[in-house]
């Protein structure tokens, strides 16, 4: 069994999947609901099949697990190289998890060309999955800007009214991005030799110049994708034109390749800019914090709200990584986590009444916990996970990473923490403009509850979020080892610098 | 005793979760006895717990499971009990079980009632997990817990605008606390290391000689921590600056009210400065601020409840001010007293707010004392009743016979807490006692004020007087059951809390040499000094019963015309909410349209896509008018950019 290529099964599995619904179903109603069934069979058992993976890990090793390596292009040092660590493997857990989720949401809020659709979904899994176990940098590449096209299709055919512009903005900022990413990694390879991630993490002969240049390549590529302040604009209107489950891709997963990228390849690789450019990050994050925060305050639009809420949180995110500590490189995976099961519940909550009264202005709801109780309970919980409340998963990975941030430096704790008073602004602001209050319009009495397969979609959310702020060591235990390694090798690559600026003087 | 701590804990939890999804097969009657029972359960086992770690030095710290680990950081769900603990148990237990068996009667008309009993023993499950916190974040969580329930209660009515206002002030002022609290805990840890109790304890004599760098300014360790903590307790216990969501958060039902706005959660503040009194011992000048914090608000706010005509208002203005009593004992070293005031204030608070709650219910959910009037013939019990928690409240009895003086519940905590202030023979020690002689003055005047308009004289509201009712058995047996407690919880709490038997009572559970200095030079107090709270509580009932009962002309009208301007800044509360709405909330709503519309949409958008896009279009004619690919300019755009910086890095770097 641990012979099997488990890692390749599961990014290809959704592959599978939708060849099999481009061959079978035709392009009738009987098709669609074909495909419908099809999509959501192949990501459970992607999913399940994923569950190994957790299962099989082994949380004391630090390194790679499941490699997997082919030769590709040997000429360049290129192969297919797989592997998880404890970083990598919870986002492919979260990506599996969220897929099936996403296509159950969908079920009946997409009706014209199913059958695309749930493909573009299957190819995005795919894609998404093989970029977080990709240890080859070609590899990596391919996966990493693979997840624009669907992305790309996904908002501009199954999206709102500006959803042309929306797409656009989208693929030109993050491929702006790319393109000096893809320098940089050309630029490692002259380096190293080859294009082996993990030979990179152990090259250490890169010079501060090098690494300051590459750092900065890789850095408008990821800063685009987490996003931070000031590239962050495209994310309030690609989730504004993006299809519900578009969302919470794009929240859930799609928002986490950034942040990933600075663990997997800034801090290991390239550890002395990271050092040198810490304080940018900070800053940044810091503005981020307060300033979508303040923003998000005023949004009329619910999916807007709860777009720049993500800037936020993810300010936290890039703040933990930097700090390079325990508690902030934990917190920092687990606010990722969290958030992309929080926002990605979020932007299902407003995907329901969306469903049933076509609009997101916040000022069209009110009262609604007078004939959708069942809502107004989920609801509820979401938003506390989201302002933070303990018990609840948004907590662990906020509080984890404050006290990091304030061991680092004590301004940036302080200002970043100022996100749980405003976090909670505008969260229950939301809250109470649509849940609370009189009914006022007979459109919004006539709505109903949730029903079953909504309840169905909720449940898993429900139950994970409590569970990761109940009982986070299931998940902290995991990522323990590979945290630890990373943050010695960068202490040490830190420390060997300052031997040899000794020596040099 | 593991598992009895355990179930005290939990039941009130699982009866939650019951009343909460099983509401509607089990009924309300189903939710009220299930939450209702188990709250008296865990209020029986309270007791038990009690006397076995007050009189048998039972007790310890029993691990539930492991929470967030990270590196050194362990905070852990576990269950700590001594004496500071199972003081807090049987208040919370006690108050809780009889506010849920009041509340059977008080909101048997609302149609929601499985909801209501669902957050109430939520709440009390919160509360427990704050009290018996063996580490800052279980102690966070239960902080931030009850705050949650109290969110929910406050706004309990959630088709009430107001309700809904109140309930995110209440949440926000908190989180602002909190934000504090937070910070606190942040600095513990980077300072030792940990955020178990026991383990910041022996670090604390370290921490009091080290400084760390915060904000760019070398600060002292231990205060700086002590202090950051004390911003959150002021968030949670209403003390001056934080206090503004307290009288607002009086829109939840009134058992809400008497539960968590006057007995058990805003109390947390001071419970927490009790707990972590090991630190707080060693920093004199945090002790200073929590003293001056303190003794302010125990003024301020009586201050404004003499003026108010809103009856819930006028005893949350009193818990305001009560808290900050606790707080200058706790600020001068008299910890046990602080907790002592805490226990039998609980009693009489509740009682008083219960008791309102009963004359509103009378009254059909008028709660302006100007429309009430003469009602003691109406509702005779609850007239009663309300006549204990007032006394005790304004601290009436007799001193000096038996040693100590014998009275109600108020009159021995809050006369300790005064000769404590006192016998600290310090400026700031002198300003609390000063005050708090000041403060019992008024608060005599405004609870007998409270009593009068509401009970006596005219009827203001005919109607509403005709039809005015008794409550019905199952809201006076509560009422009976605090009343007790109101009038002999400080004869027979005095001893054991701050009288001879208090160290064989706390036994390490609060900073015990500061304790001992402290009581010490309480009971060495002169007698003027043990005598003047009394005399001052008597005059001010005396004052209160010639303005509204005794004197034929219109005193109150006649006094607040004269000193108008300090009427009406008392009136207005001093016009906190004026300020923090011109500081804090407008300017934060204009920031962030500024930042959206300005800065986003404006700058960010302007400059870059958007005018990227409107510039490579006018490139784009001018380049060539056969392309017009609107992809393609990007591309090409971006092409151009690559070339440029390929060749410049080639240039500057290149061989």
């Amino acid at each position: 069994m641990s012979s099997w290529p488990i890692l390749s099964l599961v990014t290809f599995l959704p592959l599978v999947g939708a060849a099999w619904i481009l061959v079978v179903c035709r392009e009738d109603e009987t098709g669609a609901n074909n495909a419908r069934h099809a999509a959501l069979w192949t990501s459970l058992i992607t999913f399940i099949v994923s569950l190994a993976l957790w299962a099989k890990f082994d949380p004391r090793a630090a390194g790679f697990q499941f490699e997997e390596r082919l030769e590709w292009v040997p000429a360049y040092g290129i192969s297919y190289h797989m592997g998880i660590d404890g970083i990598s493997m919870f986002f492919v857990l979260l990506s599996t998890f969220l897929t099936p989720l996403c296509v159950l949401a969908s079920w009946t809020a997409i009706e014209k060309r199913v059958r695309e659709y749930m493909v573009a979904f299957l190819v995005l899994e795919t894609l998404m999955v093989g970029m977080f176990c990709a240890l080859d940098f070609v590899v990596f590449y391919l996966f990493f800007e693979g997840v624009l096209i669907p992305m790309f299709l996904i908002i501009g055919v199954w999206g709102g009214k500006d959803r042309v512009y929306a797409a656009f903005k989208f693929f030109l900022y993050t491929l702006a991005g790319s393109v000096l990413m893809l320098l940089a990694i050309i630029a490692i390879y002259y380096q190293v030799g080859n294009t082996d991630i993990v030979e990179a993490m152990n090259f250490k002969k890169l010079t501060f110049e090098w690494q300051f240049w590459l750092w900065l390549a890789f850095f408008a590529s990821f800063a685009v994708k987490v996003p931070m302040w000031p590239v962050h604009t495209w994310l309030p209107d690609a989730h504004v034109q993006a299809p519900t489950a578009g969302s919470v891709i794009l929240a859930g997963v799609l928002l986490k390749m950034g942040a990933y990228g600075f663990l997997r390849f800034s801090l290991p690789i390239m550890p002395l800019a990271s050092e040198y450019f810490a304080p940018l990050v900070f800053g940044m994050s810091c503005i981020a914090v307060i300033y979508t925060s303040l923003v998000a305050l005023v949004q009329q639009d619910m999916k807007k709200l709860i777009a720049y809420s993500s800037v936020a949180h993810m300010g936290f995110v890039t703040i933990g990584i930097f700090v390079v500590n325990v508690q902030g490189v934990q917190g920092a995976i687990f606010q990722m986590l969290s958030h992309g099961v929080v926002s990605a519940a979020l932007f299902l909550c407003v995907g329901v009444v969306y469903d049933r009264l076509h609009t997101r202005e916040i000022a069209d709801y009110g009262g609604l916990a007078d004939n959708m109780p069942r809502y107004a309970l989920v609801f509820m919980v979401f938003t506390m996970a989201s302002v933070g409340l303990p018990g609840l998963s948004g907590f662990v990975g906020e509080f984890l990473v404050l006290t990091g941030a304030f061991k680092a430096n004590t301004w940036v704790g302080v200002l970043a923490a100022t996100g749980m008073i405003l976090g909670a602004a505008y969260a229950l602001w939301l809250y109470r403009k649509v849940v609370f209050g009189t009914i006022t319009r007979d459109a919004v009495r006539a709505m109903t509850d949730m029903n079953m397969r909504e309840v169905a979609v909720f449940a898993p959310l429900v139950l994970v979020t409590l569970w990761m702020g109940i009982y986070p060591s299931s998940f902290l235990d995991m990522m323990d080892a590979s945290v630890g390694k990373l943050i010695a090798d960068y202490d040490a690559a830190l420390k060997a610098a300052k031997a040899t600026a000794m020596l040099g003087r | 005793m593991e598992f009895l701590v355990k179930a005290i804990v939990f039941l009130p939890l699982f009866a939650a979760l019951i009343a909460g999804f099983a509401g509607r097969a089990i009924g309300d009657k189903g939710a009220q006895w299930v939450t209702t029972l188990a709250l008296i359960a865990s209020a029986v086992l309270s007791w038990i717990v009690f006397f076995k770690v007050g009189f048998d030095g039972a007790g310890g710290t029993y691990r539930i499971a492991t929470w967030i680990v990270s590196g050194t950081f362990d905070g852990a769900w576990s269950v700590r009990v001594d004496t500071l603990t199972a003081v807090m148990l049987i208040v919370v237990t006690t108050v809780s079980a009889m506010v849920h068996l009041y509340s059977i009667g008080y909101m048997a008309e609302d149609p929601s009632i499985p909801r209501f009993m669902a957050y109430l023993s939520l709440f009390t499950f919160a509360m427990l997990m704050l009290v018996t916190a063996d580490n800052l974040v279980q102690l966070f969580f239960g902080w931030e817990g009850v705050g949650l329930a109290s969110y929910l209660l406050i706004g309990f009515w959630y088709d009430r605008p107001s309700a809904n206002a109140a309930a995110i002030k209440a949440f926000l002022v908190n989180r602002v606390g909190d934000f504090g609290f937070a910070l606190g805990i942040f600095a513990v840890y980077m300072m030792t290391g940990s955020v178990q109790f026991d383990a910041i304890f022996k670090l604390g004599p370290e921490l009091a000689k080290q400084s760390f760098m915060f904000l760019g300014y070398e600060v002292p360790a231990l205060t700086t921590i002590c202090i950051l903590l004390f911003i959150g307790a002021c968030g949670k216990s209403a003390q001056l600056g934080l206090h503004t969501w307290l009288p607002d958060a009086m829109e939840g039902p009134t058992p809400v009210s008497a539960l968590i706005h006057a007995a058990t959660m805003v109390t947390a503040g001071v419970f927490m400065v009790a707990r972590l009194s090991p630190l707080f011992e060693l920093s004199p000048t945090a002790l200073a601020v929590v003293t001056v914090v303190g003794a302010s608000t125990a003024f301020f706010a009586a201050t404004i409840g003499l003026t108010q005509w809103d009856i819930k208002r006028v005893v949350a203005y009193s818990t305001c001010s009560q808290l900050g009593y606790m707080f200058f004992a706790c600020g001068v070293g008299a910890y046990g007293a602080g907790i002592f005031h805490l226990m039998t204030h609980a009693f009489f608070k509740a009682l008083l707010f219960l008791g309102s709650g009963s004359v509103i219910h009378a009254m059909h959910h008028e709660q302006d004392m100007r429309h009430m009037g003469g009602l003691k013939d109406k509702i005779r019990q609850t007239h009663a009743l309300m006549w204990i928690g007032t006394l005790s409240l304004a601290g009436i009895g007799i001193p000096f016979i038996l040693g100590t003086g014998i009275g109600f519940a108020g009159f021995h905590s809050k006369d300790i807490i005064l000769e404590a202030a006192w016998g600290a023979h310090s400026g700031v020690g002198f300003y609390a006692f000063w005050l708090g002689i000041a403060g019992a003055f008024m608060t005599a005047f405004y609870s007998c004020r409270l009593m009068f308009l509401t009970f006596y004289g005219q009827p203001h509201d005919r109607h509403h007087y005709e039809h005015a009712h008794e409550s019905p058995a199952v809201m006076l047996v509560p009422l009976y059951v605090l009343a007790a407690g109101a009038v002999v919880a400080g004869i027979a709490g005095y001893s054991i809390f701050v009288g001879h038997g208090w160290e064989g009572f706390w036994r390490g559970a609060i900073a015990m040499e500061s304790s001992k200095e402290a009581l010490h030079h309480a009971h060495e107090a002169p007698w003027l000094v043990k005598l003047l709270p009394l005399v001052m509580a008597v005059a001010g009932i005396l004052l209160s019963w010639w303005f509204y009962v005794g004197s034929k002309a219109n005193l109150p009208q006649l006094v607040s015309a004269t000193f108008a301007p300090i009427y009406r800044l008392f009136y207005n509360k001093w016009y906190f909410d004026e300020l923090y709405d011109f500081l804090f909330v407008r300017p934060a709503w204009w920031i962030g349209r500024q930042f959206w519309k300005k800065g986003d949409i404006g700058i960010i958008d302007g400059v870059g896509p958007d005018g990227l896009a409107a510039g490579a279009n006018r490139m784009s004619g001018i380049l060539s008018r056969v392309q017009s690919g609107y992809l393609y300019h990007y591309a090409f755009a971006m092409l151009i950019g690559v070339a440029v910086l390929v060749s410049w890095y080639m240039l500057s770097h290149g061989r």
